[in-house]
């Protein structure tokens, strides 16, 4: 099957989520882990800033990051017509 | 937009699990109510662990397939809900249930890597690599490097380092079985491991992943309830919340400050912390000596050594007044004794650290990267980051999670099983370091202070059990606990939690079966995967194309037999600690397989000469650095920029990822079907006309 140009507009669209979504993964894992130090004094419900990021909220951002790529692809299938035909 | 036929599969499954989760809790309700009418706790512990470990084999039994695709990818019609919840259990491991929560007690913020790494490497499967794997929509992962790259050799590679990282990681698991077991009921640790081999052979050999599948979600239920309970009752003895997350950043401002306290020579408490660190310091020199004057007098001095300890011991004996316990430990002194200087030089350098570690003040929990000096601060946060790389990159390669989403009915179903598969792994992974700070908190104040004559029932309990986990001993004759005076164990903290919050034997049954279900769970994924890959791999695809499908079965199932054999017996042999064995597994499967797949959908001009060497390269500067530097190879050769072993995959991937690149620019680029069949697995609806390569 030939692409043809809607399937390369898909194709960028997708690198693009993609490369945002990994940026925000990067920097809440490995910003926010390399200035840990510097946060400190930053609290959050009773948690040092660093400490919260780590045993929570990074967590928190990956399943969200996580769900919304699925949530947003899955669009992007319909918008596109690049959608699976039904099991 | 399912068709009847899956939706109608889905309710019934719903159905099915949610009585099966009743069951479960019924269950536990009947075993406290005969623990109440006084059944002794070894029965109930034998109930427990029997119970569901025939419950896991039973699934296994109905179950059973001899289909090829129910056997490989249980019929590719697993729900994603379903499928995140077996991911979840395939997952987490014995290192994940028990480890992980010691891991934070014991060094605090920078534990934390471990909980980031291994759930953040979930986004790079999301984003990365699972909607593709799935598109793509074969049986293992050689499977897709065979296809993408071509020629059998990219796929032997694949095969190798599949059967490497998960053959590593395996043997941890096994471990963990064996530990359990033997710990509950009290059998040997040898029949442990053959017991809970017992079961995960039961359970893939007749149903493949399929079997596996279900078995796993079933898994699932039992290590979260059983993770989650003790939990939630410590977290309301300490707050009145019952919601640990949220309830222990107060906690954690308590350790904090009683830290500051224990720490502050000037008050009461802390000044007998002092007092108790200045004798390890004692301990610590006297040990320097010791390691100084083996160095210089070696054999010589050694056995001077030991001829005092013999002396000791007669003149003692030769005593009738003489204190039995008193005379037992100078016997015990003679027996322990090492045996040559490497061994001497070993023991007594671990003594010295060990006592190293009691002389310092205690580091703040939540501080991250805590030391001295500016320098060694710096080098704990380069190893901090470099490990959370090394494990997420890891997750985003290990075969037996990546095979699991060509289970799916449709790529969009793979996307969204990533979001449940990580749903259910945070719910986990949020709670272990909450548990890490409510266990301290009751060590640090209920614990230490109180009275040698009344220590809590756990402490005494669990420290006649396993000194390595628990031992308290009076260094300054106070009759009063100090913190350095305590020993403790990174994996009692699970083990030891239901006790801790004051629940009945049942709950510790169900810790115990929990762990079991973790290490079982993930030792069938892998089990499975290392037998695939010499079935489907290695046998049908390269050997004997032409096999006709019940041969192929066959064969698996031998070769699974084969594996566990094999494995029990690597496992009854002790190589090594569960969590060298486990990082050792992650950075060797990010280093050869991450690069070559991320490239291989995301980057087109990748071909077949660029696969061979990114994989083999990054592969062998892992295992090259891992084999210099873990102290178990005994070569000790300097580390590169101070990065620990446990993660060698920071020196692969890179060299992965340029063995990939170079090899591709200079070799010319993949031919059209290659290309044909990157666009293929980029988009959803595209009908593969690359039958003849794949099929």
């Amino acid at each position: 099957m030939q692409l043809t140009e809607k399937h390369r507009q898909y194709w960028r669209k997708n690198l693009k989520i993609t490369g945002i979504l990994l940026l925000v993964w990067f920097v809440v894992t490995f910003v926010v882990g390399w200035f840990a130090r510097d946060m400190q004094s930053v609290t959050i419900l009773g948690f040092p800033f660093p400490f919260f990021m780590g045993a929570q909220g990074a967590l928190l951002v990956y399943v969200l990051l996580v769900g919304y790529y699925a949530y947003c692809m899955s669009k992007l299938d319909r918008e596109y017509g690049v959608q699976e035909r039904d099991q | 937009m399912m068709q009847p036929v899956q939706s109608r599969f889905v309710s019934q499954l719903k159905r099915y699990y949610a009585l099966y989760t009743g069951g479960f809790i019924g269950f536990i309700v009947m075993l406290s109510i005969l623990e109440q009418m006084g059944v002794p706790n070894k029965l109930l512990g034998y109930i427990f662990l029997g119970v569901t470990v025939s419950l896991y084999a039973g699934i296994g039994i109905l179950s059973r397939t001899s289909d090829v695709s129910e056997y490989y990818v249980a019929g590719r019609r697993v729900p994603a809900m379903f499928n995140g919840m077996a991911i979840g259990s395939d997952w987490m491991s014995a290192a994940s249930f028990i480890g992980l929560a010691g891991t934070l007690y014991l060094s605090g913020y920078d534990g934390l890597a471990f909980v980031m790494g291994w759930t953040g490497g979930f986004v790079l499967v999301a984003l990365l690599l699972a909607p593709y794997l799935r598109k793509f929509g074969q049986f293992t992962i050689p499977d897709f490097l065979g296809a993408r790259y071509g020629g059998s050799i990219p796929r032997s590679i694949g095969v190798f380092a599949a059967i490497l990282c998960s053959f590593t990681y395996v043997i941890a698991q096994i471990y963990g079985v064996g530990l359990i077991t033997s710990r509950f009921t009290g059998l040997d640790f040898g029949v442990g491991v053959f017991v809970g081999l017992g079961s995960i052979l039961l359970c893939s050999f007749l149903g493949g992943m399929r079997a596996v599948t279900w078995t796993q979600v079933a898994q699932y239920v039992i290590l979260i309830v059983a993770f989650m309970i003790p939990v939630i009752w410590l977290s309301v003895k300490h707050t009145g919340n019952p919601i640990p997350q949220v309830a222990y950043g107060y906690v954690l401002e308590k350790v904090t400050a009683r830290e500051k306290v224990l720490n502050d020579p000037t008050s009461p408490d802390g000044a007998r912390e002092a007092e108790v660190r200045a004798i390890f310091k004692q301990h610590e020199i006297r040990d320097e000596d010791r390691l100084k004057a083996l160095e210089t007098g070696g054999a010589a001095y050694l056995s001077e050594e030991k001829a005092k300890l013999v002396k000791a011991a007669a003149e003692l004996e030769a005593r009738r007044d003489a204190d039995p316990l008193a005379l037992k430990a100078a016997n015990q002194a003679v027996a322990d004794f090492p045996a040559d200087v490497a061994a001497a030089q070993k023991a007594w350098r671990l003594q010295a650290e060990a006592d190293k570690a009691k002389s310092g003040p205690i580091s703040a929990h939540a501080e991250p990267f805590a030391g001295p000096d500016e320098q060694t601060r710096d080098n704990k946060r380069k190893n901090f980051m470099a490990l959370v790389l090394c494990l997420m990159v890891g997750t985003a390669a290990l075969p037996h999670i990546l095979m699991r989403f060509y289970t799916t009915t449709s790529v969009g179903e793979a996307r969204v099983s990533v979001f449940w598969s990580l749903l259910f792994i945070s719910l986990l992974y949020v709670t272990a370091p909450a548990l890490a700070v409510l266990a301290k908190y009751d060590v640090y104040t209920l614990l230490v202070g109180s009275s040698f004559s009344e220590l809590p029932s756990w402490v005494s309990a669990w420290a006649s059990v396993d000194k390595t986990l628990m031992s308290v001993t009076d260094v300054n004759h106070d009759g009063i606990v100090q913190l350095a005076e305590v020993t403790i164990g990174g994996d009692l903290i699970v083990l030891a939690t239901p006790e801790i919050a004051g629940l009945p034997y049942v709950v510790t049954a169900l810790v115990a079966a929990g762990g079991l279900a973790a290490a079982l769970s993930t030792a069938d994924g892998l089990m499975l995967t290392i037998a695939n890959s010499l079935s489907h791999d290695v046998y049908y695809k390269m050997l004997d194309p032409k096999a006709p499908t019940g041969r192929r079965l066959f064969i698996s199932k031998a070769l699974l037999l084969v594996v566990a054999v094999f494995a029990a017996y690597i496992t009854s042999l002790k190589p090594g600690d569960i969590l060298v064995l486990v990082g050792a597994a992650f950075s060797l499967a990010g280093s050869a397989f991450f690069p070559a797949l991320a490239l291989g959908v995301f980057w087109k001009r990748a071909n077949k000469a660029g696969a061979i060497l990114g994989m083999s390269s990054g592969l062998l500067t892992c295992m090259v650095y891992m084999y210099i530097t873990y102290p178990f190879f005994g070569v000790n050769a300097p580390l590169w920029w101070d990065i620990n072993p446990i993660s060698a995959g920071i020196f692969g991937m890179p060299v992965g990822f340029a063995g990939v690149i170079i090899g591709s620019l200079l070799t010319p680029a993949p031919d059209k079907e290659t290309q044909d069949m990157v666009d293929h697995v980029r988009y959803p609806n595209l009908e593969r006309n690359i039958k003849s390569r794949i099929a």
